[in-house]
């Protein structure tokens, strides 16, 4: 398998905090791979830096071979890269089918700019997007009326409009119901078997554990692991990370003790 | 169904004959004059509502291309001594200039978002004002007179009023192709969330711009003809920044980002300011009442005339067949014999 999307050495400082400090992680081709670490270790800024949405410091980012690093968020989504956000970002003001609609369809280009949004075929593919995500029953309602669970889901259906090669998912189990989490985990798989390839940042451990191979730990804007579940979950490097260090461990308990 | 879906172009059709037959049957010039100054008005709110509106990006610099339309018509007809219905030519030139000059106003303005950017838009326009005011073409404080012209006096404002109506109808139909368009749903997904719509690709300085100098390019023309018709451009009436401010007003009146709003939002606000302007108090008050309209939209009605009264419309409709569904069902429920009959 080759790499699709890899990061070398990627730092983003944000004034004297940095976020990212050498962040290096490297994506095959029809993986669903997992992005994980403490509060503030820098995942989401990882995720900005790769689509273009926070310029990096220095290091290089390349999909495909190809080095893309900085480029502006548009030329990102065209090149394939689809995200979507930690906190969903939906258009509330418009409809479920005209959110559907907005993401350029690179393979259609339209030379009249004032034809008519959504010919028969982009409905009929937005349409089928909807129905695979469970929310076609709402295409003509404001999006700004669905639950949070159905907003994680237009996000998803409207970042896969373009066909995008991997999708950079930020917490898509975060906020949403235990059994809307399993349908979710789900669509990830089916995509995955379609051969798209994904690069997942989630909190809930059983959700990653159970999707993701390999998984990649950051910490203080470090890939301090990496690897299959089981291999990252018994890794003391990762334990430390994300329950302090041995000797914080002592600190700790010295402090209990002392009160 | 298709009682509804005829309404529609029911409405249009007669409204547009209405528009058309209005200075045949309502022939008092004072009338006609009035109605004029509306459809100008009309052209420059739809235009203004095709960019702001839609992209959110408020506006208040488009002034700016209706003194430039003005200046220009004004220049170029005396300079060349064009004679009676020949200035009417001038006026795509008027409008094309109006884009031209949002080309490098709107790369400049557009970088910034919001409260910046309505502020960057106002200073421009004031350089654009100042800039009348001190120029020799330009005709410094006094400004430029039109010349007569040799009209029939009976008809003199027919011409003005059809090219008015003219330019008013192709913005309010390119306003609604825009909307509908891919363009549109861009320019509406900047609205809601610049970043997001860029990271699905929509290339958002570009579809911005482009609305920008669309919107300008009628606003020019407008000002062009306003020129002819007033036959006096100076700075403080050819760059009115009054003129900004009545506009929003009347898209946010309307429906901000609805194709119809501003064109309500204009068909209401400049016939009652004219009348007022000419019936009861000429000067400042006017502007007060203005004001005060203005906090009274944002207060009560925040989304304008149009979609709220849709809204209404719709909630009453869904409420009415509801009534009637349960109304028909009510022959079918059940009595409490029939439910002592079912437990026993």
């Amino acid at each position: 398998m080759s790499s699709l999307l890899r990061t070398d050495a990627v730092s983003k400082a944000f004034g004297g905090v940095q976020a990212l400090s050498g962040a290096t992680i490297d994506i095959e081709r029809g993986a669903i791979a997992g992005l994980i670490g403490p509060n503030g270790s820098g995942k989401t800024t990882l995720f900005n830096v790769i689509t273009g949405y926070a310029r990096a410091d220095s290091g290089q980012v390349f999909l495909d071979g190809k080095a893309i690093t900085n480029a502006r968020p548009e030329r990102v989504f065209g090149l394939g890269i689809g995200r979507t956000f930690q906190l969903t970002r939906i258009f509330p003001s418009m409809t479920v089918l005209e959110n559907m609609l907005i993401a350029g369809q690179h393979k259609e280009r339209s030379r009249n700019p004032l034809a008519r949004a959504g010919g028969a075929g982009a409905r009929r593919h937005a349409m089928d997007l909807l129905d695979f995500v469970g929310i076609a029953s709402h295409t003509s309602a404001l999006a700004q009326t669905l639950s949070y669970g159905q907003r994680k889901l237009l996000e998803l259906a409207y970042v896969l409009v373009a066909d995008p090669e991997i999708l950079l998912l930020d917490e898509p189990a975060g906020g949403v119901n235990p059994s809307l989490i399993n349908i979710i985990a789900d669509k990830i798989r089916e995509l995955n078997a379609a051969r798209k390839t994904f690069l997942i940042v989630e909190h809930n451990m059983d959700f990653v554990m159970g999707l993701c191979d390999p998984i990649m730990v950051l910490d203080y804007g470090m890939v301090i692991a990496s690897g299959p579940p089981e291999v990252v979950r018994n890794d003391p490097k990762v334990l430390d990370a994300y329950l302090g260090t041995g000797d914080e461990d002592d600190d700790l308990e010295d402090g209990r003790a002392g009160t | 169904m298709s009682a509804s879906r005829l309404t529609r172009p029911v409405a249009i059709g007669a409204l547009l004959a209405f528009a058309v037959a209005f200075p045949l049957v309502f022939t008092n010039p004072a009338v006609t004059t009035n109605a004029i100054y509306t459809l100008i008005f009309v052209a420059w709110a739809a235009a203004w509502n095709s960019f702001s509106g839609y992209s959110g990006y408020i506006s208040l610099g488009h002034a700016v291309f209706f003194g430039s339309g003005a200046y220009f018509t004004a220049i170029a007809t005396i300079d060349w001594r064009l004679p009676g219905s020949d200035v009417f030519w001038l006026l795509p030139l008027a409008g094309l200039l109006g884009g031209v000059i949002a080309v490098p106003f709107g790369i400049f303005a557009l970088r910034v978002r919001r409260h910046t950017f309505v502020v960057i838009t106002i200073a421009v326009f004031f350089i654009f004002q100042l800039t009348a005011y001190n120029l020799a073409v330009t005709g410094g404080t006094s400004g430029l007179l039109a010349p007569t012209i040799n009209f029939a006096a009976a008809t003199y404002n027919n011409p003005f009023y059809y090219i008015a109506l003219g330019i008013a109808v192709g913005t309010v139909l390119i306003s609604w192709l825009i909307r509908r368009s891919r363009f549109g749903l861009q320019l509406r997904a900047i609205r809601d969330d610049e970043d997001r719509a860029r990271g699905l690709g929509v290339r958002a300085m570009r579809v911005k711009l482009s609305a920008f100098v669309f919107s300008a390019v009628p606003v020019g023309m407008v000002g062009g003809l306003w020129w002819y018709f007033t036959t006096l451009v100076d700075p403080s009436s050819g760059f009115d920044p009054l003129n900004d401010v009545a506009v929003a007003l009347m898209a946010f009146l309307g429906g901000l980002g609805t194709v119809s709003g501003p064109v309500l939002g204009a068909l209401i606000i400049e016939p009652s300011y004219l009348y007022f302007q000419q019936q009861v108090a000429a000067g400042y008050f006017i502007w007060m009442l203005y004001g005060a309209l203005f906090l009274l939209v944002i207060l009560v009605l925040p989304r304008g005339i149009i979609p709220t009264t849709a809204e209404r419309i719709g909630n009453w409709l869904d409420r009415k067949r509801r009534n009637g569904a349960v109304a028909r069902r009510e022959p079918q429920v059940v009595t409490a014999a029939d439910r002592d009959k079912e437990l026993a």
